[in-house]
Formats: C-alpha cells, structure tokens, sequence
C-alpha cells in the first residue's frame, strides 16, 4: 500500500527524522495561507501524488514570492501529471505541500527494502542522490552501500555513522546521519513497511542532514495491525477497477489488452496471460478469483471485467482441486445471465468434477466456447477477438 | 522413497479447530495412509478434546512426546501463524509446513532470524503453498490428491494451480510423481527452489524434476546456476509472468519484479543457460519433461 510524500515525512517526523517544515494544502488558497504561516523566501511546491518522478514532469516547482506560491499552485492542482510512472495518461493533482525552502550543499540518496536473500531489513546509501537509484545501480554499482539489519540486534550505530561517510557526510555531521537511519528503520519496523525512500537526504549548508523526499509503501498483509496507516488510503490514487475488485476479495490487476481473464490462483492466473500473449493476443487484466469462488464472486469478476471499454473477448481457466467445476459453472451462467454478456466467452475447465462442470455450460444454452487445454483456449480466445473486430 | 513426507510420517496439525485445518484435515485424512498418519492436533483452549478422533494437545510438545510425530501443519490465520510456526520450530520437529497466506513480512523476516540464530535444523516449508504430498503415501496440504499417479518425477512450484496443472499434464501422459512440493509464493519463506531440487537429486526414486518458478526475487536462478554444476537428473522449467507488468503484485506477494529485478525473461535465459529446458507454453510442460526422459 502507498501513501503521500507530506504523509510519509508526518510518519518519519515522530520517529525523529528532521525535514524541512510543510504543510499539506488541498487549495489555492490554503497553499497562499500555508506559504504566510511558513515564511522566510523561498517555498516549494509539490504535487503530491503516488508516482514518482514528479520534478521532470513539471510537478514540483520552487518560488520565492507568495504571488509565486499562488500562480504554481493552481498550476499545479488539478493537473494531469505524467511521469515514468504514472503511464501516458497521467495522474490528477487534487493535493499539494507547500514547503520551506531549503539550503542544499549535497544531495544523498537512503532507500529501505526487505531483501529475499538475506530474509532482513536492508539499508541502502548512496552519494547519487536524487536519481533514479536504479539507473545508478547500472551505472555506477559500487556508489551504493549496503547494512543487512538484524533484526534481532537492530541498526548498529557504528555502521550507520560509516555509512554516512561511505556516501560523503562529513566527521561533524554523521551522527546526525545517523539519527536519521536510525529513525527510518524504527519506523519501517513499527509501521510494517515494505519500502521506504529518502531520495534526496540532503546536507544543508549548516550542517544538517534533512529528508527533502519521502516515499513509503507498507505490506498489504499487515495493515490489519496498522489502522493509522490505512487511514492514509488515497482511494483517488487507486485503479477503481481494482478497489471494486478488492472489495469482494479478488486479485485483480487491470493491463492494456482486450482479453479478460478469469482464473483460479495466481501462478495460473499470470500464465494464462503468458499463453494469450503467446498466441499473440493482449491481456486486459490479471484477476484471480482465489480458492473460495462463490456464484456472487464470478458475477462480480464479471461486472469489473466487462466495464473496460477496450474489452473483445474473454477466457475462463479454471482447475477445479478443493474448489469444484460445477460450482464455478453454475457461476459462470448465473454471471452471463445477470450481466449482459457483449463478447465470446471461452471457457476451460480441468480437475474436480470437470464433466459435470461442462454439462452444466452446454446445458445453459449461452453460446460458450469450451476448450480443453489452455494452449487451445488461449487460441480460441484469440481468434473470437479478433473476429469480433 | 520420496522426498520430505512418506507413508510413514506423523502430522501435527496446529489450528485443526478452525474451519480450513477441519476440511483440510478431513480430505487430507481421506487420501492413501492418511488416517494412520494424521496423529494429533494442537490448540491451547481445546486440550484434551478430540476432532472427528483425532486428540488435541494444549502444545506442539506435548503432541510430540505423545505421538512421536515430527511433522506439523500450520492452518492457523494469519495474525498468529508466525508464532505457531516457531512454537513447532522451537519443538524441534523435522518439519513444518504453513498453508497460511497472509503473513505479515515482519513476522516471517523475525522467525527467521530466529531460526538461524538458533541454528535451528526445522525445516520450513511455506508459508502461503499448498504443501507436500507424495502420491498414494501422504498429502499434507489443499492439493487435489486425485490428480497425482505415483511414479517417478519431482516437481517444485511457488504456485498452488500452475502446480495441480503440470501434475495432471504429467499424470495425463503416464508420468508420476515421487513428491509434488509446493514452496509458496511469499517473498521471505523456508524451502526454496536450490533446497527442493538437492533433495530431489539425492532421491533414487526420483529421475527428473519440473521446476515452476514465477516473477519476482532470485530463486530461480540460484537454482538453475546450482544445478548447471550439481543436478544428475534433467530439469525442465517454466517461469509464469512474462507479461506482467513491473512494480506490480500479481496475487502472490513475493511475485513482483523491482528494480527491473525478477523478470520471468531473465529467470528464463539463465535456466536455459544453466541445462534447464525451458518452456513458454504453460501447456507443454508434461511434453517437455517427457521429452528429456
């Protein structure tokens, strides 16, 4: 789960990391009162969004007068902004944070994952702040440094002040660096993060060390013990295919394609989109419906599937093992009953009471596609959206 | 022989009581020697009751010592399967499987530490798999056991149905199985592909093996660089998630490519240059395995 950078910087503040002072505004006019209560000469103006990348796409602009702060805020509100990763169609502004400015010396970029091969928390330092980490870990691998926490010990204090000076922090700020690590990892454990980003750290001219960007995800599995976190849930930033989706408990990604897909688990549910594209088709989304599918869950996968506008054509895979074809069957006909079933429907069915399963769809009278293997399926499926065109 | 679990085996279960460990333990009882191996139950409130006769225990010592089992199976939520888990670790069972899905990161990067830390020799497998079963012996898990044929092929998978469907493919062409194992799709979890695949090249039931992997993390390729150098029997893989796209979670939590990392292409070229036969055609991967036989 993702949340704001001005809700990020809330969160690191009471852990003790310093950042420049800001204030979250939702208007114009809050941006003009948030720049008066802030004074000084200088602000910066952030859109705030779930993408990154929002400097180059004009999100994110410094002035130094409050007529500066107005004109750049409603510029920036209400803009559809493109980044890298927000896709073409770019993501609407509807928050902004107003910040002091701040007196850069160096940027420095500190990152937090949980590594897969160590099975810790690993902190990551690099004098390269403010880019992409990732084009620097191409280009320039050996600028990045790395503490494996244990977790049982916690970030030892010693290597979170060498870390400082591995990246350039001088003698008399590394302690204050150090505060700052320390800081972030309390939090990363406390909240249940998943990743967190300070991209730039930056030591200002006197001497402090400040997280000028903060990005937080946390771990979808443990918001249940986080109600303060999920309260930060920006439903504007989600995908409203996929809130629907989560609400009756399925997996659904929307992609680009015209095929849907309706599968049972999540391996099968990513190669059934393999195998569409495989046989050169394009998959609309991934959506597993999991292993307890109910008639009201196939309806419903049904629904968000076919309100996608590009939608020509869509693929049941289903193998029946605990959960049984004939259930997911009668699904299927009630679903192409309640909606109003516009493209083919190829259906493939493997594994428990799969022949009761297809008599069930040949009885139903709704012109099915039946399909035996997914290699065959994903043909057919193919060939019934490109015939509809 | 077989990997892991045999006719022989003796299985806790912890959270027996809940509705998934009761249907669980009722089908999984129902398959081969299941009812001789399913011994005990565990959960705290219940000590001294029964389920459909199977004795509960208040703790997975107590089940140990009075059973002689040394394997459990964890069906407890989310919340509290990581200290399930560690209480059957800390009992020093051989092995304990957690069908859970869910788990918080933070519970399972802990029990982890902790697990190395006290050079624990607990083998974990999971969580968030459908478990292990070796056919016409024991399953241990939510897989279907009418699929399975027993034979003679090892399968590895961190995925519940793409692993039902390589059995029947397998099944359907003749081909059994020694032990189908499920890993599980979360990011940080016990047995991984490298563990299964030595085990399996040391069992002299087994002569080939299916290796399904998916996106996200570097598994996949720490196994295929150790079987270049190690495996004595072929391996044919498949790798789900060529078209997913980056920074998204396809169901699974640990199947995720970051940072341009965990790409089913990369995981793909690797194995193929590691000797593994690689497959793009889900449906092809019985055919594949019989082609290397």
């Amino acid at each position: 789960m993702k949340i704001h950078e001005y809700q990020a910087k809330e969160i690191l503040r009471a852990y003790g990391v310093r950042t420049p002072k800001g204030i979250p505004c939702f208007s114009e006019a809050e941006a003009e009162a948030a720049a008066r209560q802030l004074g000084g000469e200088v602000w910066v103006v952030k859109a705030q969004i779930h993408a990154g990348g929002r400097g180059k796409g004009g999100g994110v602009k410094v002035v130094k007068s409050i007529a500066d702060v107005k004109s750049a805020s409603s510029s920036i509100l209400g803009m559809q902004l493109i980044t890298h990763q927000t896709g073409p169609e770019g993501q609407l502004v509807k928050r902004l944070l107003v910040e002091e400015g701040a007196q850069i010396d160096k940027e420095l970029y500190v990152g937090m994952v949980v590594d897969r091969e160590s099975q810790s928390v690993c902190l990551m330092a690099s004098s390269e702040g403010g880019m992409d980490i990732e084009e620097v870990a191409v280009s320039a691998p050996e600028k990045i440094h790395k503490i494996f926490i244990d977790s049982q010990q916690g970030l030892d204090r010693k290597q979170a002040i060498e870390l400082n000076e591995k990246i350039g922090i001088p003698h008399g700020s590394s302690e204050k660096g150090a505060d700052l690590f320390e800081g972030l990892y309390q939090a990363f454990v406390d909240k249940d993060a998943s990743l967190a980003e300070i991209n730039p750290m930056i030591l200002t001219k006197d001497g402090d060390i400040l997280a000028l960007d903060a990005k937080m995800n946390f771990d979808t599995n443990a918001v249940f013990r986080q109600p303060e976190i999920l309260d930060m849930r920006d439903l504007d930033e989600e995908d409203p295919a996929e809130i629907q989706a989560s609400k009756f408990d399925l997996s659904y990604i929307s992609l680009d394609g015209d095929i849907g897909c309706l599968v049972n688990g999540a391996g099968l549910a990513m190669s059934t989109m393999d195998v569409i594209k495989l046989f050169g088709g394009e998959p609309a989304n991934f959506l597993d419906v999991g292993g307890g599918a109910t008639t009201e869950k196939v309806t419903e996968a049904f629904k968000i599937m076919l309100s996608n506008p590009n939608l020509r054509a869509i693929l049941v895979n289903i193998f029946g093992g605990i959960m049984q074809c004939d259930v997911i069957a009668a699904g299927v006909v009630e679903a192409a009953k309640q909606v109003d079933l516009t493209v083919p429907l190829v259906v493939r069915m493997k594994g428990t009471n799969e022949n009761l399963g297809k008599q069930i769809l040949a009885e139903s009278g709704l012109p099915i596609i039946s399909s035996e293997t997914m290699a065959d399926a994903a043909q057919q499926v193919v060939e019934a959206a490109r015939g509809d065109q | 022989m077989s990997i892991l679990i045999n006719q022989n085996t003796r299985v806790i279960t912890q959270g027996i009581t809940g509705k998934t460990g009761q249907f669980h333990t009722q089908t999984s009882r129902d398959y081969a020697n299941g009812q001789a191996c399913y011994v005990a139950g565990v959960n705290p409130r219940k000590a001294g009751q029964d389920f459909e006769g199977i004795p509960i225990y208040g703790t997975v010592v107590e089940a140990k010592q009075q059973t002689g089992a040394t394997v459990s199976v964890v069906y407890v939520p989310p919340a509290g399967a990581a200290a399930a888990i560690l209480e059957a670790v800390e009992a020093k069972l051989d092995l304990v499987i957690c069908i859970t899905e869910g788990i918080p990161v933070k519970d399972m990067i802990e029990l982890r530490h902790k697990m190395r830390s006290a050079n624990s020799q607990t083998l974990l497998l999971g969580p968030n798999c459908p478990g292990v079963i070796t056919p016409d012996e024991l399953k241990i898990g939510i897989m279907p056991g009418h699929i399975h044929k027993k034979g003679r092929i090892g399968v590895v998978s961190r995925s519940g149905t793409l692993t039902y469907e390589a059995v029947a493919q397998l099944t359907e062409l003749g081909l059994g199985q020694s032990t189908a194992v499920g890993i599980g799709g979360d990011p940080v979890n016990g047995l991984k592909h490298i563990d299964v695949l030595k085990l399996f090249n040391e069992d002299k039931d087994t002569d080939a093996v299916v290796m399904i992997g998916e996106i996200g993390g570097t598994d996949e390729e720490a196994a295929a660089v150790w079987a270049k150098d190690h495996m004595s029997k072929p391996v044919v893989g498949f790798i789900a998630g060529v078209t997913a796209p980056p920074g998204k979670r396809m169901g699974h939590a640990g199947a995720i490519i970051s940072g341009g990392k965990g790409t089913a292409n990369e995981k793909l070229e690797i194995m193929d240059a590691s000797g593994i036969s690689v497959t793009r055609d889900p449906s092809k991967m019985g055919v594949l395995l019989k082609s290397v036989l």
